[in-house]
């Protein structure tokens, strides 16, 4: 393992027309780590998640990541034909909606099969195999391997997408919301599962999510967000047990306790 | 195929006529798209597609191309389904010999220019002949990524591996690559095409082909060459090689056992007939002297001597 950072963000910021969704944002991720990324509904998450993704070019800063080949680079000094090759095999994104990430009319085995085949296996046996196992993994039934995401449940569908992600081991995980719109129970074996799985591949991760219950479970680090800006950064238990901005102050006293 | 220069296309006093039917400009518009199409294999060049006086769907795309290069010295066979009396051929047919007044043919090696649907014709072609594809789909793609945008950066940057998703899902439901009309091909190790809708049993016969092969797709305004004696091969997986099928049968008429046959239905009591779709070839090797198991048959030689339009 390399000892310097995987992912470097310095002075990030995006503006759509006069509004601010994310500004001066800078941190580093070192492999192995997660970070969450918490804040209320429109303080600039998924814009900066995006940024970091590859997905949405900074209206200033810079978004470094140690490639395999040339170190830390800027992401978006790739052309985009290697940026689009880093984003499908370094780099995985699991979205809130699992329906935006696949494809409803092609069966369970082809949607994690379809990571491996743009990747360039060519191997129909190898693609089944590596598509059960991961099934297996996210521990969904492999007897459905070619049923359609259609017919299965939301939390299944999720697991779907995780696997889809992560069936070519990617270096570093994107999520936005992976527990959004899942029921309490359903949630917590997600979450479950998604430690197990960052634990056991020693997986970077940068979460973002509204729900602190998400964050305590994964999170190595966090990074609190307001009106676009990063109010609060630390240990996850530092910052959730002690928290020094207001805002986070606020942001956990708020939290409903059953 | 280039006399058209010397000739303006006019014929005396008839102002209205113009030889090939489209007018001067469009077929340099075309010829230049082709040109560029020949340069980089399989690759899809925009073209102004022409209103023709047929519907879409019907191969306004492959007319506008022969009218691009035909030329009055020559001789011009169009197939439909591989036979030359199906509709959609006799019509094209009647419409070339009215606005350019070249000889047709339906003899394979004597045609210059072959416009096709749905076939390539069972003898090899030569390489001064050409042969013209009627395109519904152009883009291969597009059953997979429906953004057009992106589907010209997949092709850009060669980024195919999506094609093999739909392979994917054939092997897993049905045990085999179930298609089995265009089947999507690799040019010359660059481009993926679509060959349009001919049998994937004709795809081995591109490869390699002496003949210039020319795709043209009205509707959807798309150019696109495999020059001869290109590779071209298509996509499978290294466990599940690509095939052709083949019929238990051979052809009732001529006995070919290594054509493409089609099932004609004879009566109510289940009795069939598999019969060359290549209508030129099969009466060729009737002519030579083959028969088939049916070759007697009553109803046969009624539809034996069914004059063709």
């Amino acid at each position: 393992m390399t000892e310097g950072p995987l992912l470097r963000v310095d002075g990030l910021g995006h503006r759509f027309g006069r509004v601010v969704a994310c500004d001066d944002i800078a941190f580093e991720l070192f492999p192995g780590e997660v970070l969450g990324v918490v804040g209320e509904s429109g303080s600039g998450k998924t814009t900066l998640l995006n940024c970091l993704a590859g997905r949405l070019q900074p209206t200033t800063g810079q978004v470094l990541y140690d490639m395999r080949a040339t170190g830390l680079s800027d992401v978006y000094g790739l052309s985009e034909p290697e940026r689009r090759l880093l984003m499908r095999t370094d780099w995985g994104f699991v979205t809130q909606n699992p329906r935006d990430a696949l494809r409803m009319d092609i069966s369970a085995g082809g949607n994690v099969g379809e990571r491996l085949m743009v990747n360039g296996a060519r191997n129909y046996g190898a693609i089944r195999n590596g598509a059960t196992d991961w099934l297996e993994r996210v521990e969904l039934d492999t007897s459905r391997i070619d049923d359609r995401p259609a017919t299965f449940s939301g939390g299944m569908q999720q697991r779907l997408q995780i696997a889809k992600t992560l069936v070519v081991q990617p270096r570093l995980v994107f999520m936005d919301e992976p527990t959004g719109g899942l029921d309490v129970s359903v949630q917590a074996r997600l979450l479950d599962l998604l430690r197990g799985l960052v634990g056991d591949l020693g997986l970077s991760a940068i979460i973002v999510t509204h729900d602190l219950a998400v964050v305590r479970l994964l999170a190595d680090r966090l990074m609190v967000m307001r009106h676009g800006q990063a109010v609060e950064q630390g240990l996850t238990d530092q910052v959730l047990d002690d928290p020094h901005h207001a805002y986070t102050q606020l942001l956990v006293s708020s939290v409903l306790q059953p | 195929m280039n006399d058209t220069v010397e000739s303006s296309g006019k014929r005396p006093g008839d102002p209205a006529y113009n030889f090939g039917y489209l007018d001067e400009q469009t077929k340099r518009m075309i010829r230049r798209g082709l040109l560029k199409a020949v340069a980089i294999p399989g690759y899809q060049v925009p073209f102004g597609s022409r209103e023709m006086p047929l519907p879409c769907g019907w191969g306004t795309g492959g007319i506008q191309v022969t009218a691009a290069i035909i030329g009055p010295q020559d001789r011009l066979k169009v197939i439909d389904q591989g036979a030359d009396d199906t509709t959609n051929a006799v019509s094209i047919r009647r419409f070339f010999a009215r606005v350019t007044e070249v000889e047709t043919t339906e003899e394979t090696s004597a045609a210059t220019i072959i416009q096709t649907r749905h076939r390539i014709p069972e003898a090899d072609l030569r390489d001064d002949q050409v042969i013209v594809y009627q395109v519904p789909v152009p883009e291969p793609l597009r059953q997979l990524e429906p953004r057009e945008a992106e589907c010209r950066k997949i092709h850009a940057w060669s980024e195919y591996g999506i094609m093999h998703v739909g392979l994917y899902e054939d092997v897993a439901r049905w045990g085999e690559i179930a298609r089995t009309y265009d089947y999507p091909v690799m040019v010359n190790t660059r481009y993926l095409a679509a060959p349009s809708p001919i049998p994937k049993f004709d795809n081995p016969k591109m490869t390699g082909m002496a003949a210039l092969q020319l795709f043209g797709a009205g509707r959807e305004k798309r150019l696109y060459a495999i020059p001869p004696y290109t590779e071209v091969t298509s996509l499978d997986f290294e466990d599940h090689p690509f095939t052709v099928q083949r019929w238990g049968e051979s052809c009732g008429l001529c006995g070919a056992g290594d054509s493409f046959l089609d099932e004609v239905i004879l009566d109510d009591q289940g009795e069939r007939l598999f019969v060359c779709s290549d209508s030129d070839h099969c009466r060729k090797r009737r002519e030579e002297g083959h028969r088939g198991a049916l070759a007697g048959h009553e109803e046969i030689r009624a539809l034996e001597q069914a004059d063709p339009a």
